[in-house]
């Protein structure tokens, strides 16, 4: 793999050629702009600017209290913003109530009305509206057929399961035609193999209705396998946006290389290359060399950094790899099967532990790494990633 | 199950079913008998009951006596009737003001802060658990002509001269949506706070203005509290004695009234027990209504 | 977050606790007063609680009342949690429907009808009437006031518990005893206080159940209030709101104290 560019590709994006973020002068349908929010004495968002695009499926992702349900209710109109102004095609919402506002929220505990059968429940917007009846029935049955729930129409919600809930809540945010569709912890509740076939039919029907998708989640992988971008959150600012191929292989920060997936960080400086060359020595603390690539060429010898492997980018062997920039020697210390992956956690010669996963690409090893083998890990220096913050 | 087990368990059953069977549904089924036999001036001022020495004859002798003259009284002499109805009138009157003050009551006390909620419910059961009686005896001396209310409202010159409150339905109606106010309030609060608050926000991202979703999601929710605090608040008031006794003077008719009169003043002893049968046909259906409701809510409870 | 009080709300809350707690203010302060008019206030003075000390009927009939009260809340609380647990814990049993029937009819049940039916049934068996009738007749209805306190606490009992103290080898009457019990203490107080006051309170029932020897407080306020206002009885009303407030501050405080000592040990 070459070295990457500096602009976002759209590496491991949903939809290759769909980017709007890139073109110049294209104007965003969501403007956060200097967006705060305090609680009492706590920030919950901290001068944050933020903008997204028609027709993306947008996921704010964060751990729980980083500020992200926060942002969702202010679009919605729940909250109202401490400073700053959130600009919706333009127009700034702020004196708008949440019953005026062209967008709708599917909540995180779907909060379906439990005294209205599935058909009310998707109706009620719209009556709302003043819409005429035989409309009305019309878009019900349209919403329904879409989330695949037309049978169901009389139901009440307690009559129904926890995947068949989150349909309906779907088809009622969705009913009014939204500019925006804000999903608060949409697949929260559902259980794992649910929750990823639920994945890829919001994606498509978020495909078919080109409505704009806000989703906020806590769950990595469900943002990296449905969004077009992902902005990451902690403690009330974003600290990196962009497609889930960057934020996985180029993340901005430590903190975002070590929420998002898994990831392997030596705390080291530099010692050698660096100012203007493509790589960088960085002295390991027990004086092993690694050599690191920079494709930004800003390091400077003596700078304190970390270096970030993933765990599927290092290997481990039985015998020392030749040609290998950089090879640790160490100890098998667990070993985690997986069926479809193996994971390994070597224990290196200088305490440090370090994850490699290995695909199980053949059905039986012959001779399988063993508990206190003596192996190397080795990565190369485009495996890595060079992190200063 | 070992045997201490099932003697326990037969035990706990066993003593509070028959303490009620003895000391409630027993009472009532000699209330029944007494309504169909004829007053005596003696003590006891009703005839005897079954005697069991007679055997069968004497059973076939008192079906013989059973006779339905005390109700056909009471339907024919206007007092009852009226008595009937107007309990029936002054009850609904009554549970519908004290909807409509309970409901704001305990709609706001759910809007509190959560460390406030604690604090108001104490605050709205406190009276509760002091005397009705006191509690009624309260507004005697506020609400008559020369009480506490008159004399403010003339000093501020409000009136000119005192008003007739006590003694009339007006203060029957203050007092009892006085003393009723935590029976309506607290059903309320219990399923207000329950209400889950994203639902709320579910219907105003809907497009609901606050209005609309008040109407359309938190009173239809609200519904088993407020038929719950409805049905604790009417059945009661139907056969209120003690407020307007106090606070009604001679022009209020209720039913709890008469039939404290017709049993210590006149002491016709079957005339007042055909006016408790009545009643409680009348109120059996709110009574079995009830009963669900609270099976109902405890079911959700869980 | 978005809870919060609203112009309206707080409008409600000042009316509907002001409503509920000026009447009673009002009536303490007068007990007061030292002019015998009740609406003219002539200067503080305790000169009606001294009147009312030396009332003999007043005092005699208080200390009937409370009698009556602490043997009716001690019966009625056994009863009422046994009833409870029966209703919780015993499934669908023959007879359960009569039996919830008769836990939840006594307390809507007007009081009139209540009382002359147990008066008739006292007179039907020929018991003489007082002291220990009132009792019978005020255990009956405030027993299933403390079966719905109770049933309340232990439908949200987590039966695990239970399970757990069974698990590890204790007869069910144990477990009753030793993990039950203990957690449900506090709603077994609250029926307990709630029985107590419900009998101080009765003043209808008490009228049919009671004979010519035992004449309770209620029914002598009663009978004085029938005469007109007075300060002594305003002192009186004093004392006895003084006292149950005093009552349930106190059982509000250990039932919060054994609340949050189970909790943190939950």
């Amino acid at each position: 793999m070459a070295a990457p560019e500096k602009s976002s590709r759209a590496v491991g994006a949903v939809r290759q050629s769909f980017a709007p973020w890139n073109e110049p002068g294209k104007s965003p349908l969501i403007r956060f702009e200097k967006v705060s929010k305090r609680f009492g004495d706590t920030l919950a968002i901290d001068d944050l600017t933020l903008d997204i695009f028609e027709g993306e499926f947008f996921c704010l992702l964060g751990p729980s209290g980083c500020g992200k349900s926060t942002l969702m209710r202010m679009l919605a109109g729940f909250e109202q913003l401490t400073n700053g102004r959130v600009l919706l095609a333009g127009e700034d919402i702020a004196g708008v109530p949440p019953y005026r506002r062209p967008v709708n929220m599917m909540f995180q505990s779907y909060a379906l009305f439990p005294h209205m059968n599935v058909e009310k429940n998707v109706a009620y917007g719209l009556v709302q509206e003043g819409m005429r009846r035989d409309e009305i029935r019309a878009r019900v049955a349209e919403m329904l057929k879409l989330v695949q729930m037309e049978s169901f129409a009389a139901r009440r919600p307690d009559q129904l399961s926890g995947g068949q809930r989150q349909r309906v809540a779907l088809a009622r945010a969705l009913a009014k035609r939204p500019k925006v569709l804000l999903l608060d912890e949409p697949l929260g509740a559902l259980d794992k193999k649910l929750r990823e076939e639920t994945q890829f039919e919001l994606m498509d029907i978020q495909i078919k209705l080109g409505t704009t998708f806000l989703v906020v989640t806590h769950d990595q992988e469900e943002a990296m396998t449905m969004a077009d971008r992902i902005a990451v959150m902690d403690h009330g600012r974003v600290v990196q946006v962009a497609t889930p191929g960057v934020i996985y292989e180029q993340p901005a920060s430590r903190f975002v290389a070590e929420f998002v997936g898994d990831v392997n960080i030596v705390e080291t400086v530099v010692e050698g290359g660096g100012s203007g060359s493509p790589w960088a020595l960085c002295a390991k603390n027990d004086g092993a060399a690694l050599s690191v690539d920079d494709p930004d060429e800003t390091l400077e010898r003596g700078d304190a950094v970390v270096v970030a492997v993933r765990p599927e980018k290092m290997r481990v062997s039985r015998e020392r790899p030749e040609g290998e920039a950089n090879v640790l020697a160490g100890e098998i210390w667990d070993i985690g099967y997986l069926g479809d992956w193996t994971v390994y956690r070597v224990r290196l010669d200088d305490g440090a532990i370090m994850r490699v996963t290995r695909a199980n690409a053949t059905r039986f090893t012959e001779r399988p790494l063993d508990w206190e083998e003596r192996v190397f890990v080795s990565f190369a220096p485009d495996a890595a990633v060079i992190l200063t913050k | 199950m070992a045997l201490r087990d099932r003697i326990g368990r037969a035990l706990i059953l066993g003593a509070p079913f028959a303490w009620l069977g003895v000391f409630f549904l027993l009472p009532v089924g000699i209330v029944l008998k007494i309504s169909l036999s004829e007053q005596r001036l003696a003590q006891p001022p009703y005839w005897p009951l079954l005697d069991i020495s007679e055997g069968w004859e004497g059973f076939l002798a008192f079906l013989a006596d059973l006779s339905l003259e005390n109700f056909l009284f009471l339907w024919e002499d206007d007092l009852y009737v009226a008595s009937f109805l107007s309990s029936l009138r002054i009850a609904a009157v009554a549970t519908f003001l004290l909807l409509l003050i309970g409901f704001p009551l305990a709609y706001a006390m759910t809007r509190a802060p959560r460390s406030w909620r604690p604090m108001l419910v104490a605050a709205l059961i406190l009276p509760f658990w002091t005397s009705f009686l006191i509690r009624v005896y309260a507004w005697i001396g506020i609400l008559k002509p020369e009480g506490l209310l008159n004399h403010w409202l003339l000093s501020v010159g409000l009136i000119s001269a005192p008003l007739q409150i006590i003694d009339t339905e007006r203060a029957v109606f203050i007092g009892l949506v006085y003393t009723y106010l935590p029976f309506m309030a607290l059903p309320l609060y219990a399923t207000l706070e329950r209400l889950d608050d994203s639902l709320i926000e579910a219907a105003q991202d809907l497009g609901a203005s606050a209005f609309k979703a008040f109407w359309t999601i938190t009173v239809p929710l609200a519904k088993p509290g407020i038929i719950a605090g409805s049905l604790l608040c009417f059945i009661p008031i139907v056969g209120e004695f003690v407020v307007p006794d106090l606070l009604g003077g001679s022009e209020t008719l209720m039913i709890g009234r008469t039939l404290w009169t017709e049993f210590f003043g006149n002491r016709d002893w079957p005339l007042a027990s055909a006016v408790a049968i009545v009643l409680l046909v009348i109120l059996v259906v709110p009574i079995v209504l009830f009963r669900e409701a609270e099976a109902r809510r405890l079911e959700m409870g869980r | 977050m978005r809870r919060g009080l609203s112009f309206f709300n707080v409008t409600a809350l000042v009316f509907g606790f002001a409503f509920l707690y000026l009447p009673i203010l009002l009536l303490m302060i007068y007990s007061f007063n030292e002019s015998r008019l009740v609406t003219v206030w002539g200067g503080f003075s305790t000169r009606w609680y001294g009147e009312l000390l030396r009332n003999e009927q007043l005092m005699a009939a208080a200390w009937v009342t409370l009698r009556v009260a602490f043997v009716t809340a001690i019966v009625a609380t056994v009863l009422g949690t046994m009833a409870a647990i029966a209703l919780t814990r015993y499934g669908r049993f023959r007879g359960r429907a009569l039996f919830t029937g008769l836990v939840y009819a006594p307390m809507v049940m007007p009081e009139v009808i209540t009382g002359l039916s147990l008066l008739l049934l006292f007179v039907a068996i020929d018991v003489g009437r007082g002291y220990w009738t009132i009792v019978i007749a005020h255990t009956t209805f405030s027993m299933c006031f403390v079966t719905v306190v109770v049933q309340s606490r232990l439908v949200t009992f987590d039966r695990a518990l239970e399970e757990a103290a069974l698990d590890l080898g204790a007869p069910p009457w144990k477990v009753f005893f030793t993990v039950t019990l203990p957690l449900i203490a506090p709603a077994i107080l609250a029926g307990f206080l709630l029985a107590f006051t419900l009998s101080m309170d009765d003043l209808v029932i008490a009228s049919f159940a009671s004979g010519p020897g035992a004449t309770t407080l209620p029914m002598r306020i009663y009978s004085q209030v029938r005469l007109g206002v007075t300060p002594e009885i305003n002192a009186a009303s004093t004392i006895l709101i003084a006292l149950v407030t005093v009552a349930v501050i106190v059982a509000a405080l250990v039932t919060k104290r054994s609340v949050m000592r189970a909790e943190r040990g939950g």
